[in-house]
């Protein structure tokens, strides 16, 4: 009998996942934010969002080429990388711009550090910053037709409609209302009147903004069913939130300390797709207790600095990966205690 | 040190949750394995020295008559586990690395056994020191797997006094099923050994830990304990793998956890598998040496699972015989489980001492899923029951960065599988903090 046996290490079981089962499914919890965006937008939105993720993957396959490595397109992570910056874009940028910055975020926020596994900070967050500095206009205009199912109405003072600039510009006016004819200052206490009232919109996502800001409602489903499958844990989200919570009920609101709203400042702007898909990247994020918790606790410290004293009304995105390029060191400081409980030898 | 102990049904942190797979043997009653035409008794079934051969090409045994002696104090001899002749002393396959020097021994066609293996009705009159010498001449060692010599186990030194002795019933490894009936069907052996491990460690406590998926188990053994009037308790825990492992077991049972670099008596406890503790019975109450141990012979790749008793040295083909046969495609052949077990060469590998089971598995089953780069999912990080970074102790070890390796404490690292079950990327992190282990203490031994 000449039976040929498999030798290998054991374990010689394994669950059954694997690194493009977890892409693959975060891509698809965040579908149904896409199709909302889409639905209050237009169907631009969904060529924005297709040629970006066909960027994304054609860049990834070019430089695997030109790096002389077998293609790592079946691992899902430039489909993911395609779809997140172009829910960072608004449904109103020139077709061109995401397929630009597809190809930055993978190239350069991933294959030159050597691919999957490899890359400091968030691919798709570093493209967007790049797409930012290079064509702050097309970024920051969301003007244009107004998104199905209302707006924030009757704000036509303003330049920049998202919520958070509205607060924003609101705040500066109101922290200077001396500065400003008295109908102006009128009008801002009355947008910010409507800004808090319209908590349900921005909510179900019928405000200006970015692609993938829009609908919390749909983005929270998302994330509850990746938090059951546990690709996502609870650390950093919370820890995010709670501290912009905390920081914004402080210090963000118009009439002082303590008078901020926690809930528009929690759901406006880009940080519930920031806290639950951004910052829970596993590649750019910590692996330990403690260390997630301090990363959270500090892309929300950040992110509520940038939005108060900074000089962008958004600061979600600077804020992870700021905290991105900390994430080596906090995991060296928060490694656990081993079982047994010596010191580190 | 604690003067009382802190029993409780607690846990430990991180651990998987694997398939069981138990069902197919964990009902069926133990059957005796027919006796084999030879069996091949390596002069290596435990931790420590190498036994040394005493019998030449040619001898007559009985069943029980030692074949080898221990040489030095962690060492054990072995015993002949059938009657018959000597027809050899040479190299044979050995489960556990290259081939080994082993007595065979070819059957005589009877079973004969050696005179004095008696009960003795008043074995508790001996004294502690006669009893660890019956324990060492038996030639016990671990039967969990481990196979440590029991003789020195029981005879911790006098700075390390115990209070506790745990015996390990939790067998959490998928699949085996062997202390499981063992605990249900000879529940008297168990119990009335765990009396002379108790007396011999002068533990003031003794408890029996057991995973909450064997309820007959448990009811059993506290009747039993019950009927025998000794104060043991048994501890039932949530089922959760490594819960076997040594050192989760006394975390789950006294909240203790054994320093990092230590032994269980450094936290007053002595733990023993149930099987060794049916053992130690024999040997002290009817001198029988370690010939024969309950082995589940599982998996797909096998016909008929079952739980066998099997006599020491046992060819695998013969066991396999035995349970109706392999199937076509066979895989992998492993001692022991499959989180933990070593994967095997060839058929003519015997059973030895510490062989708690055997697991075939098809070959659609062994395959290696490719490599993919770690993306720090930290999945690895969140199970290990030892609180290690398997991820960074790996990358460590790829990069031979072993001083780096030795302080995030890979020599801590109980190699349970956890890490490398959960990895997304496929990547054998056992394999690697295997490596590197070894190679730490290589370094180690080269400074002193």
């Amino acid at each position: 009998m000449d039976k040929k046996f498999v030798l290998s290490s054991s374990p010689h079981l394994s669950d059954n996942e694997s690194v493009s089962r977890i892409m693959y499914t975060v891509s698809i919890s965040l579908l149904p934010a896409g199709a909302a965006a889409v639905y209050t937008y237009g169907l631009r939105t969904l060529w924005i969002i297709l040629i970006s993720v066909l960027s994304a993957m054609l860049a990834e396959a070019l430089s695997c080429r030109v790096m002389k490595k077998p293609s790592t397109l079946s691992d899902g992570s430039a489909l993911l990388t395609g779809l997140l910056l172009a829910y960072n874009v608004s449904a109103q940028v020139p077709l061109w711009l995401p397929a630009v910055g597809s190809v930055f975020a993978i190239i350069v926020g991933k294959q030159v550090f050597g691919g999957l596994g490899y890359n400091p900070m968030n691919p798709a967050l570093l493209g967007r910053s790049f797409l930012l500095a290079s064509w702050p206009t097309h970024m920051t205009v969301f003007s244009g037709a107004p998104p199905r199912g209302g707006t924030v109405s009757g704000i036509d003072i303003f330049t920049e409609a998202t919520p958070l600039n509205v607060l924003r510009q609101s705040r500066d006016i109101l922290g200077n209302a001396a500065d400003y004819p008295i109908e102006k200052v009128t009008q801002a206490h009355e947008a910010v009147g409507k800004l808090y009232d319209s908590l349900d919109a921005l909510f179900f996502g019928q405000i200006g903004g970015c692609i993938g800001e829009t609908s919390a409602f749909l983005l929270l489903i998302g994330a509850a069913f990746l938090m059951t499958k546990r690709y996502i844990g609870w650390k950093i989200p919370f820890s995010y939130i709670g501290t912009v919570a905390l920081l914004s009920w402080i210090f963000g609101g118009t009439d002082g300390l303590f008078s901020g709203n926690v809930l528009f400042h929690i759901f406006a702007g880009g940080l519930i797709l920031g806290a639950f898909y951004m910052a829970t990247d596993m590649v750019t994020s910590p692996v330990t207790f403690k260390g997630r918790l301090i990363f959270g606790t500090g892309c929300g410290v950040i992110t509520v600095l940038i939005r108060q004293v900074g000089g962008y009304p958004e600061g979600v995105s600077y804020s992870i990966l700021l905290m991105n390029l900390v994430v080596p060191l906090l995991d060296r400081w928060t490694r656990p205690k081993v079982f047994g409980g010596a010191k580190k030898r | 040190m604690e003067t009382t102990v802190g029993l409780r049904s607690r846990s430990f942190t991180g651990g998987i949750h694997p398939p069981e797979r138990k069902g197919a043997t964990e009902q069926k009653p133990i059957e005796d394995l027919p006796l084999p035409p030879y069996v091949v008794i390596p002069v290596q079934q435990h931790i420590g020295a190498p036994s040394k051969p005493i019998v030449e090409k040619g001898a007559q045994v009985r069943v029980g008559d030692p074949v080898s002696e221990a040489s030095g104090y962690v060492s054990v001899p072995a015993h002949a586990s059938i009657s018959g002749t000597v027809i050899a002393v040479e190299n044979r396959p050995h489960p556990l690395g290259p081939d080994l020097l082993s007595v065979v021994i070819e059957r005589d066609g009877e079973d004969r056994w050696r005179e004095d293996v008696v009960l003795s009705q008043n074995y508790l009159d001996l004294e502690n020191r006669e009893m660890l010498d019956l324990i060492r001449a038996a030639g016990l060692a671990g039967l969990g797997g481990a196979a440590f010599p029991t003789h020195v186990k029981l005879s911790p030194p006098a700075d390390k006094p115990i209070d506790t002795l745990l015996l390990n019933g939790a067998e959490c490894e998928p699949y085996l099923t062997s202390d499981h009936r063992l605990m249900v069907e000879e529940p008297d052996r168990i119990v009335l050994g765990m009396q002379v491990l108790v007396r011999l460690t002068g533990a003031s406590t003794g408890v029996i830990g057991i995973e909450k998926n064997k309820t007959d188990a448990i009811a059993v053994l506290r009747k039993t304990v019950n009927t025998h009037g000794l104060p043991f308790r048994i501890l039932s825990f949530n089922v959760k793998y490594p819960q076997g492992a040594e050192k989760q077991l006394i975390r789950a049972a006294t909240g203790r956890e054994v320093p990092s670099g230590g032994l269980p008596m450094d936290v007053g406890c002595v733990v023993q598998n149930v099987g060794t503790s049916a053992a130690v019975y024999d040997a002290v109450a009817s001198r029988r040496p370690l010939i024969d141990r309950i082995v589940t012979v599982t998996g797909p790749g096998i016909n008929e699972a079952k739980n066998l008793r099997v006599r020491i040295g046992t060819p695998y083909s013969f066991v396999f015989e035995g349970c109706g046969g392999l199937h076509d495609e066979i895989g992998k052949i492993i001692m022991g489980g499959p989180m933990m077990g070593v994967a095997q060469h060839s058929l003519d590998i015997p059973v030895i001492k510490g062989t708690s089971g055997i697991v075939v598995l098809e070959r659609t089953d062994s395959r290696a899923a490719p490599e993919m780069p770690c993306i720090s999912c930290a999945r690895c990080v969140d199970v290990c029951p030892m609180r290690l970074m398997p991820k960074m102790l790996g990358q460590f070890v790829k990069h031979g960065l072993f001083d780096r390796a030795r302080e995030y404490n890979a020599l801590d690292c109980i190699e349970c599988g956890s890490c490398a079950y959960v990895c997304p990327a496929h990547i054998n992190l056992v394999h690697l903090i295997r490596y590197g282990k070894s190679e730490v203490m290589r370094q180690n031994q080269k400074k002193s």
